[in-house]
C-alpha cells in the first residue's frame, strides 16, 4: 500500500515539474509576443483605442459580420482594439461600455439596437469617448456630442437580393416547375419592427419588380436569434407552399431548413454557400469597415462623427455576396444594371407608383421617426414620389412600417 | 476465511461521523486544486493557451479594476439574496425551485410602477410604493404553491417550477405591451432622463445598494435560522413532519409562513434588479440565478455564512469566464466548460466528505506486512 502511495506521489512531482517547466517557457514566450505587440502600437501614428460590444458571438452571422469588419478595419489602420463579446441588452452593455472607457478605449461601439439606452448612459458619463451604435434612433433627438447612430441603406440591397429570387422565381415559372401563381415566397422575420419590415418589403418588391406575379408570407419568430424557431418558422412557410425562403433573423437556422428541403434560399449578413451548397442563391450584407474608417479618419482629423450615418451602395457599406449554384442565369447582369440604377437615382426601392396599401397608392404618410413618448408619426417622409427610406434629415435606422399588398403577415404577436 | 474474504465487495463506501472542520476543509481544498489541475489540463489541450495566464485572466475579470471588483460584488450579492431567499424554504424540505419565477414577478411590479406611476407621484411616494409591490408580489407568487401544499398536499417541485414560466410569460406578454419602440420587443431604460423610481445611489456610488442590502439580509436570516421560534419550527418540519405535528407545530401554518418570507426576498431582488440595477424588465433579467441560487444554497448545507462564499466562488467564476472569452479570443462556451469542471470537483467532494471508502484487504497477512 504503502509502495503505492510513494509511486504515486513521485509520479505527481514529476508532472508537477514538467508542469512548471512548460508553463515557464509559455510565460516566456508570452512576454516577447507582448513586447512585440507594443512596439508595433508605438509605430502607428493614431491614438485611437476602439472598443467592441456584440450580442452574440462569431456563431450568429449578424455578430460575425460585425466582428470581421472591426477586425478588418482596425488592422487596416493599425489601430489597437479590444471586442467583448456576448453582451446582453441590459446592465451588463452599460458594464461592458465603462469597462472598455476604463481600459482606454476612446471610440466604443454596439452592435445591438437593445444596445442603446445603455451605451446613451455610458456616453453621458465618458464625454470625452466616442459612443457610435449601429441600428438606434435615438442619436437626432439625445442632444449628446459623442454618442451617434448608424445604419446603411441594407433595403437597396434587399432590393437587389430581391431581384435574385425573383429570377429564380422566373427560371422555376419557365422550367415547369411551379405556375405563375404559385410564384409564393417565405420570410423568416424577427420582430414586426420597421427593421425588419422595411427589409422584407423591400426585398419583395425587388422579386416582384422581374416576376409580377410574386406574392409572399412572412412569419415572425419574436427573437432576433433563435435558431430552433427560425427554423421551425422556414418550415411552415415550405408546407405553406412558399418555393423560396428568406430571412432577417440571425441564426442559419432559416438557410439549413430551405437546404434540407431542397428550397432555394437568400440568406442574409453574409453567404451561407458553404454550409447550404444546393439552395444559396445570394445574401445582402451591410459592410461596417467604411463606417469604421469614416469614424477613425473623424476622429484623427478632429472633426466630429455625424449624428446619423447613412451608409449606401455608393459607401460600399450595402454589399451582395457572389452568386451561389441555385442563382437563376443572367441574375448578376439584372442585379448589376438595378445598382447602377440605384446609384444614379433613377430608380428608387420604395417608389410609390410600384406598391399599393388597402389597394390605395399612397401619396403621405407621416413616420415615427422620433422615439418619444407618443409613438405618432412626426415627419412626412414621402418625398418626390418614393417613400424616403433612411433619407437626409430624418434618422439612419429604418422608419419604413407600411403593410403593403401582396405581402401576407402569419403571426403578428411580436 | 479466504472464502468468506472473497463475497467482500472491493470498494465498500460507509457513512462518515462528522468530520473535524480541519479536515472537511482540506477536502474541499484538495478538490479546487485538483479542478484547477483538471482546467489547466483541458486548457492546454484544446486551446494550447498557458493556463496560468488563464487563471491571471479569470482573477483580472472578477477584480481587474475598481468598477470589475464593485461589480463583482454586486452580482454576489444577487445571488446570495436570492439564496437567501431559498433557504428557508430548503430547510423545512420544501423545494422551491420557483426563485427565477418570484424575481421575476417582483421585478415586474416594480416596472409597473415606474412605467403606469412614473411622473404622477414623486420619488418621494413611488419608491415605497414600489418596495411594497414587489415584495407582494414575490410574496404572493411564492404563496400560491404553498397554499396547495399545505391545503392538499401537492407536489411543491412541479407547481414552484410551473410558476416560473407563467412568470416568465407574464413579463413576456408585459414586454410586448410596453415595448418602445413599436414591433422592437425590448423596453429600454423606463424613465431614463426623469429617473422617476430609480433606487437612490447610495454615497455616489452605483453598486452600493444591492451589496448593503444583502449583508443586511444575511445577517437577518442567520439569526431568523439559528436563534427564533420560528426558524426552530421550520427545521423541525424539515426534520419530520410527524414530530411537529406532535409537538403542536402548525405544520401548513409554517410552510406558507416560510413561503411568503422566501417569495418576498424574492421580489426584493426583483425590485433591485429592475428600479436599482438595470431599470428595465426582460424575461432574461435574472439571469437563471434563480437556479444556481439552489445550488448555492445546497453548497452551503443552508448555512447564510457559508453562502457568501459559495455565491463567490460561482461569480466569480462567471466573471473570470467571460474575461476569458474577451482576453484570449476564446468562445464563451469554453469558459463554461471551465466553471463546469470546476463545480464538478466542489460539489462531487461533498461525496468524500459524508462517505468513507474503504477496499477490501487482500488478506490478513499482507495487511500484517505493510
Amino acid at each position: 500500500m504503502k509502495k503505492i502511495t510513494a509511486l504515486v506521489l513521485s509520479l505527481v512531482m514529476a508532472l508537477g515539474l514538467v508542469a512548471c517547466g512548460s508553463a515557464s517557457e509559455n510565460n516566456a514566450s508570452n512576454n516577447a509576443q507582448a513586447s512585440t505587440e507594443q512596439g508595433a502600437s508605438v509605430e502607428t501614428v493614431s491614438n485611437i483605442k476602439a472598443g467592441f460590444i456584440f450580442l452574440h458571438d462569431e456563431n450568429s452571422t449578424y455578430d460575425l459580420n460585425f466582428l470581421n469588419a472591426a477586425k478588418e478595419a482596425c488592422e487596416k489602420a493599425g489601430i489597437e482594439y479590444e471586442i467583448k463579446t456576448n453582451i446582453p441588452e441590459g446592465q451588463e452593455c452599460y458594464e461592458a461600455a465603462c469597462e472598455l472607457a476604463d481600459n482606454g478605449c476612446n471610440f466604443i461601439f454596439a452592435d445591438s439596437f437593445g444596445h442603446e439606452d445603455y451605451m446613451i448612459e455610458a456616453a453621458k458619463e465618458y464625454p470625452e469617448v466616442q459612443f457610435c451604435h449601429a441600428t438606434g434612433t435615438k442619436a437626432h433627438t439625445e442632444g449628446l456630442d459623442n454618442y451617434h447612430n448608424a445604419f446603411a441603406s441594407i433595403y437597396e440591397g434587399r432590393y437587389l437580393a430581391g431581384i435574385a429570387a425573383g429570377m429564380k422565381l422566373n427560371e422555376m415559372i419557365e422550367a415547369g416547375e411551379i405556375t405563375e401563381d404559385q410564384a409564393k415566397m417565405g420570410y423568416v422575420g424577427a420582430f414586426t419592427y420597421a427593421e425588419v419590415i422595411s427589409g422584407y418589403t423591400s426585398f419583395f418588391l425587388g422579386a416582384r419588380s422581374v416576376c409580377p406575379s410574386a406574392t409572399m408570407e412572412v412569419t415572425f419568430t419574436g427573437s432576433w436569434y433563435d435558431e430552433t424557431a427560425e427554423k421551425e418558422g422556414a418550415n411552415k412557410l415550405i408546407e405553406n407552399g412558399c418555393v423560396l425562403i428568406s430571412q432577417h433573423a440571425d441564426s442559419m437556422g432559416a438557410p439549413t431548413a430551405c437546404e434540407t428541403a431542397g428550397v432555394p434560399d437568400v440568406s442574409y449578413n453574409g453567404s451561407t454557400a458553404s454550409a447550404c451548397p444546393n439552395t444559396f442563391i445570394v445574401s445582402s450584407r451591410i459592410n461596417w469597415v467604411p463606417y469604421f474608417e469614416y469614424c477613425f479618419d473623424c476622429m484623427n482629423n478632429g472633426t466630429a462623427i455625424a449624428t446619423d450615418w447613412s451608409g449606401t451602395i455608393e459607401t460600399g457599406s450595402v454589399v451582395l455576396t457572389d452568386l451561389g449554384s441555385a442563382a437563376a442565369e443572367g441574375t448578376q447582369e439584372a442585379i448589376d444594371a438595378a445598382s447602377a440604377d440605384i446609384v444614379a437615382g433613377n430608380l428608387h426601392v420604395f417608389d410609390t407608383a410600384t406598391f399599393t396599401v388597402d389597394g390605395a397608392a399612397v401619396t403621405s404618410y407621416m413616420a415615427d421617426v422620433d422615439t418619444d413618448a407618443n409613438y405618432e408619426g412626426d415627419h412626412e417622409v414621402i418625398v418626390d414620389g418614393y417613400f424616403s427610406e433612411s433619407g437626409e434629415g430624418f434618422r439612419s435606422a429604418p422608419y419604413f412600417n407600411l403593410n403593403i399588398d401582396g405581402i401576407s403577415l402569419l403571426d403578428t404577436a411580436f | 476465511m479466504a472464502k468468506a474474504e472473497n463475497h467482500e465487495p472491493f470498494i465498500h463506501i460507509s457513512k462518515r461521523d462528522v468530520l473535524p472542520w480541519y479536515k472537511s476543509m482540506g477536502i474541499r481544498a484538495v478538490a479546487i486544486l485538483a479542478a484547477l489541475v483538471a482546467c489547466a489540463i483541458v486548457t492546454m489541450v484544446l486551446t494550447g493557451d498557458n493556463p496560468i495566464s488563464i487563471y491571471a485572466a479569470i482573477f483580472r475579470g472578477a477584480f481587474g479594476s475598481a468598477r470589475k471588483t464593485w461589480v463583482t460584488l454586486q452580482s454576489m450579492s444577487i445571488l446570495l439574496l436570492i439564496s437567501l431567499a431559498l433557504t428557508p424554504a430548503f430547510k423545512m424540505r420544501f423545494w422551491n425551485i420557483g426563485g427565477e419565477g418570484q424575481v421575476l414577478i417582483g421585478g415586474l411590479a416594480a416596472a409597473a410602477c415606474m412605467i403606469c406611476l412614473g411622473g404622477k407621484l414623486s420619488n418621494g411616494v413611488l419608491i415605497p410604493v414600489m418596495i411594497v409591490a414587489s415584495i407582494a408580489a414575490g410574496a404572493f407568487w411564492a404563496f400560491i404553491p404553498a397554499f396547495l401544499k399545505a391545503k392538499w398536499n401537492t407536489n411543491e417541485t412541479l407547481s414552484t417550477l410551473m410558476m416560473n414560466y407563467i412568470g416568465i410569460q407574464l413579463v413576456a406578454y408585459f414586454t410586448v405591451y410596453w415595448e418602445v419602440p413599436k414591433g422592437s420587443g425590448k423596453i429600454g431604460i423606463i424613465n431614463q432622463n426623469g429617473n422617476e423610481g430609480w433606487l437612490p445611489q447610495i454615497a455616489g456610488s452605483k453598486y452600493l445598494l444591492a451589496i448593503i442590502v444583502a449583508v443586511v439580509v444575511t445577517i437577518a436570516m442567520y439569526i431568523y435560522l439559528n436563534y427564533s421560534k420560528h426558524g426552530y419550527e421550520l427545521t423541525v418540519v424539515g426534520e419530520s413532519e410527524q414530530t411537529a405535528r406532535y409537538v403542536g407545530i402548525k405544520v401548513s401554518k409554517v410552510i406558507i409562513r416560510t413561503m411568503l418570507l422566501s417569495g418576498a426576498i424574492c421580489g426584493l431582488v426583483g425590485l433591485l434588479l429592475v428600479a436599482g440595477i438595470n431599470h428595465t424588465i426582460t424575461t432574461t433579467i435574472t439571469d437563471g440565478q434563480g437556479f444556481t441560487a439552489v445550488m448555492v444554497s445546497w453548497m452551503a448545507k443552508f448555512n447564510p455564512i457559508y453562502m457568501i462564499f459559495a455565491s463567490f466562488l460561482i461569480v466569480f467564476l462567471n466573471r473570470g469566464a467571460s474575461e476569458i472569452s474577451t482576453a484570449f479570443g476564446l468562445n464563451h462556451s469554453f469558459s463554461d466548460i471551465l466553471t463546469g469542471i470546476i463545480l464538478f470537483f466542489i460539489i462531487g467532494c461533498e461525496f468524500f466528505i459524508t462517505y468513507k471508502i474503504s477496499f477490501r484487504k487482500k488478506n490478513g497477512k499482507e495487511e500484517k506486512a505493510s
